[in-house]
């Protein structure tokens, strides 16, 4: 187990190598400097260019650049020694000037807790999200299965089908033209986020996907549970049925759903970003949309990381708790 | 003499024969799926879709990039006066967008885009996946090690990002611009699917080469090629279809998600070209006119989901056809 853990996480190395090998020379292979983006904005002056090169260190040849940005680099004036990507500095932003990306990312405004930070929002929009997913999809789950063919099983089946085929992005808009647009309900763009009505819809939309996923599984799971023969030994012993429900087959039911919570929250907050720019969420999944329409090479690069290392986390839980909660499977 | 005393039965003998082979896998696969309501219900639209695609230009009531002066803002034909203050017009079925645009023929042609992207990856991935899962599977070994350590990477890394980059980086390029960018987008999501083909293909082929049919083959002097592609590759096949009707509303959703966030297609400005808009695109015109026009919005949103879900219906019958042991 520990060895296996261990192998998997040097496996990561490679992978997130890839990941910001690709990234970098794609953002390198793009024509143009990150300083003639704009046609339409006043050109940099060669001189400026120059001195924003070297203060960049894009004056460097590439392969340092890549070294510098990943491991780090010797600075070219005080000559001391500057971490890079695995010390967690990933860099000054090209467009927003004076941060670091590090600090738009994890730095929450002055006086304010790390909630607030654009990665605080979105854990916090990804772990709303997940609980409408947990409260109302394991729910829904287990009475379907406890219905089977009545009208609340078809419903919910329906629901789940629709729920686990169509985007959450479109998903969004339906919910949008209903809530907001028709009935007025909620503002189509809320602009306050400390008012919690405000989460709702975005909340909702993000955690429809695996709050439909997670009724199916639910259900698949008890329906399992249900013709084994525990069951039928334990209303032979004549307990009675409400308990025979709570203590022999919710509980039992419940452990393959508990697996994908987890890679589920990691793949709530980093697939959010379409949810968030669609509301003017302040998270991380914004900025990242941002960054790319401000082609932010350096917010994208480093977004891209952050991204990496949740994805592969995700997958790595995803292995652990399996083995963990079933033994049968070998690592 | 004994073909006089044989004779009475050997015509029963071969009728028995032809009913038998007459039906083979696949026709009781058809023959299961078309019992199946949804799916039919799916292939139906589906059909519809590929129909409304191929025959756009005859089909769409008005030029899609037509400036309709003073006709902007229109909401559908049925709604007699929409927040706006305007009324539908019958010309424009749909209603038009900002700048007096027909939103009809703006979705019919958006359908096109839509098909080209469901088909043409997914025979490049097909063709890919296949082949690298074939020979890996049935070669092992180191040659199979290496694909599987190369497939590792693909499948680690994140497809979405990886998509938004490339579009992100690639966009101003000749090849981010070949075909108003859908050649990047087939490229994209070719690289980034094959993963998921050459895995399941290698999977089927190392339980198939242990069978007794390979043995034989071998036995007979077959060549590993003809064993790979005439015994072993038929057995892929039915997981493989399968595959296929789930990968294409991923591939449809795909290019809708790069579309909304303005990275998929470029829109066109050339009427002769072949692909005007594309559902995305719509969905991101519409996003900016959301309260004023929400029709604008809707009617593509409603097509993908439509299109996404007929799909889904298709895959799970085929799936229950193709394998009925697994329901």
């Amino acid at each position: 187990m520990i060895t296996y853990l261990i192998r998997r996480l040097f496996w990561l190395i490679p992978v997130l190598f890839i990941i910001t090998l690709v990234t970098f020379l794609l953002m390198h292979a793009a024509p143009g400097g990150p300083w003639d983006r704009d046609p339409d904005r006043r050109q940099v002056d060669p001189a400026t260019q120059e001195m924003l090169n070297r203060e960049f260190g894009l004056n460097k040849p590439m392969w340092r650049q890549y070294v510098a940005y990943v491991i780090g680099d010797f600075d070219s004036d005080t000559g001391q020694f500057v971490c890079g990507a695995v010390c967690g500095n990933l860099g000054p932003s090209y467009r927003q000037r004076g941060r670091t990306v590090q600090e738009i990312l994890f730095k929450a405004p002055e006086g304010k807790p790390f909630w607030h930070s654009a990665f605080g929002y979105s854990i916090r929009l990804g772990l709303l999200a997940l609980s409408l997913a947990v409260f109302i999809g394991i729910p829904a789950g287990i009475l379907s299965a406890l219905r089977q063919n009545s009208w609340i099983d078809y419903s919910s089946a329906f629901i789940t089908t629709f729920g686990i085929s169509v985007p959450s992005f479109v998903i969004g808009i339906y919910l949008i033209i209903i809530f907001a647009v028709t009935l007025h309900l909620i503002p189509v763009i809320p602009r306050n986020w400390s008012d919690p009505r405000s989460w709702a819809i975005p909340g909702l939309v993000l955690g429809f996907g695996t709050m439909a996923f997670t009724a199916r599984l639910m259900r698949g799971s008890m329906v399992e549970v249900m013709r084994q023969d525990y069951i039928r030994t334990a209303r032979a012993k004549g307990l009675q049925e409400q308990v025979i429900i709570r203590r022999h087959m919710i509980k039992n039911a419940l452990i393959p759903v508990v697996t994908i919570l987890g890679p589920a929250l990691a793949a709530l907050v980093t697939g959010s970003f379409i949810i968030e720019t669609m509301f003017g969420f302040p998270g991380i999944g914004r900025e990242y949309v941002q960054a790319i329409s401000n082609r932010d090479y350096s917010m994208i690069l480093g977004t891209t990381l952050l991204y990496g290392v949740l994805i592969a986390l995700a997958n790595l839980s995803v292995d652990i708790i399996y083995s963990i909660l079933d033994p049968r499977i070998r690592l | 003499m004994t073909a006089t005393t044989a004779s009475p039965q050997k015509p029963e003998v071969a009728a028995i024969e032809q009913t038998h082979r007459s039906r083979n896998q696949w026709q009781d696969a058809w023959r299961r799926l078309i019992r199946n309501k949804a799916a039919v219900a799916g292939m139906i639209v589906i059909g519809l879709f590929v129909l409304v695609a191929l025959f756009a230009s005859s089909l769409a009531p008005q030029n899609p990039l037509e400036l309709h002066d003073g006709k902007g803002f229109l909401p559908p034909a049925w709604v007699e006066k929409a927040a706006n203050g305007k009324s539908g017009e019958s010309e424009f079925v749909l209603g038009t967008d900002t700048i007096g645009r027909d939103l009809l023929s703006r979705l019919i042609y958006g359908a096109r885009v839509s098909m080209f992207v469901a088909l043409v990856p997914v025979i490049v991935i097909l063709l890919i996946g296949s082949a690298i899962g074939l020979i890996a599977g049935y070669l092992g070994g180191r040659v199979d090690n290496t694909l599987m350590r190369v497939t590792d990477i693909f499948y680690a890394f994140p497809d979405l990002l990886f998509f938004i980059i490339l579009m992100v980086t690639l966009k101003d390029t000749k090849l981010g611009q070949a075909f108003n960018g859908l050649l990047l987008l087939f490229l994209a999501l070719a690289m980034v699917s094959w993963v998921g083909v050459a895995r399941l293909v290698r999977g089927s082929v190392l339980s198939l080469k242990q069978r007794e049919f390979v043995e034989a083959a071998r036995a007979m002097g077959a060549t590993d090629t003809r064993i790979m592609l005439k015994h072993i590759y038929p057995n892929v096949l039915s997981p493989l279809v399968v595959w296929v009707a789930f990968a294409i509303p991923g591939l449809i959703v795909f290019e809708a998600t790069l579309g909304y966030l303005g990275l998929g297609l470029r829109p066109a400005t050339d009427p002769n070209s072949f692909f005007i808009t594309s559902w995305g695109v719509l969905m991101l015109e519409g996003k900016g006119a959301m309260t004023a026009q929400p029709w604008i919005l809707l009617a593509p949103a409603l097509c993908v989901g439509l299109i996404v879900l007929s799909f889904t219906f298709l895959g799970d019958g085929l799936r229950d056809a193709l394998d009925p042991r697994a329901r």
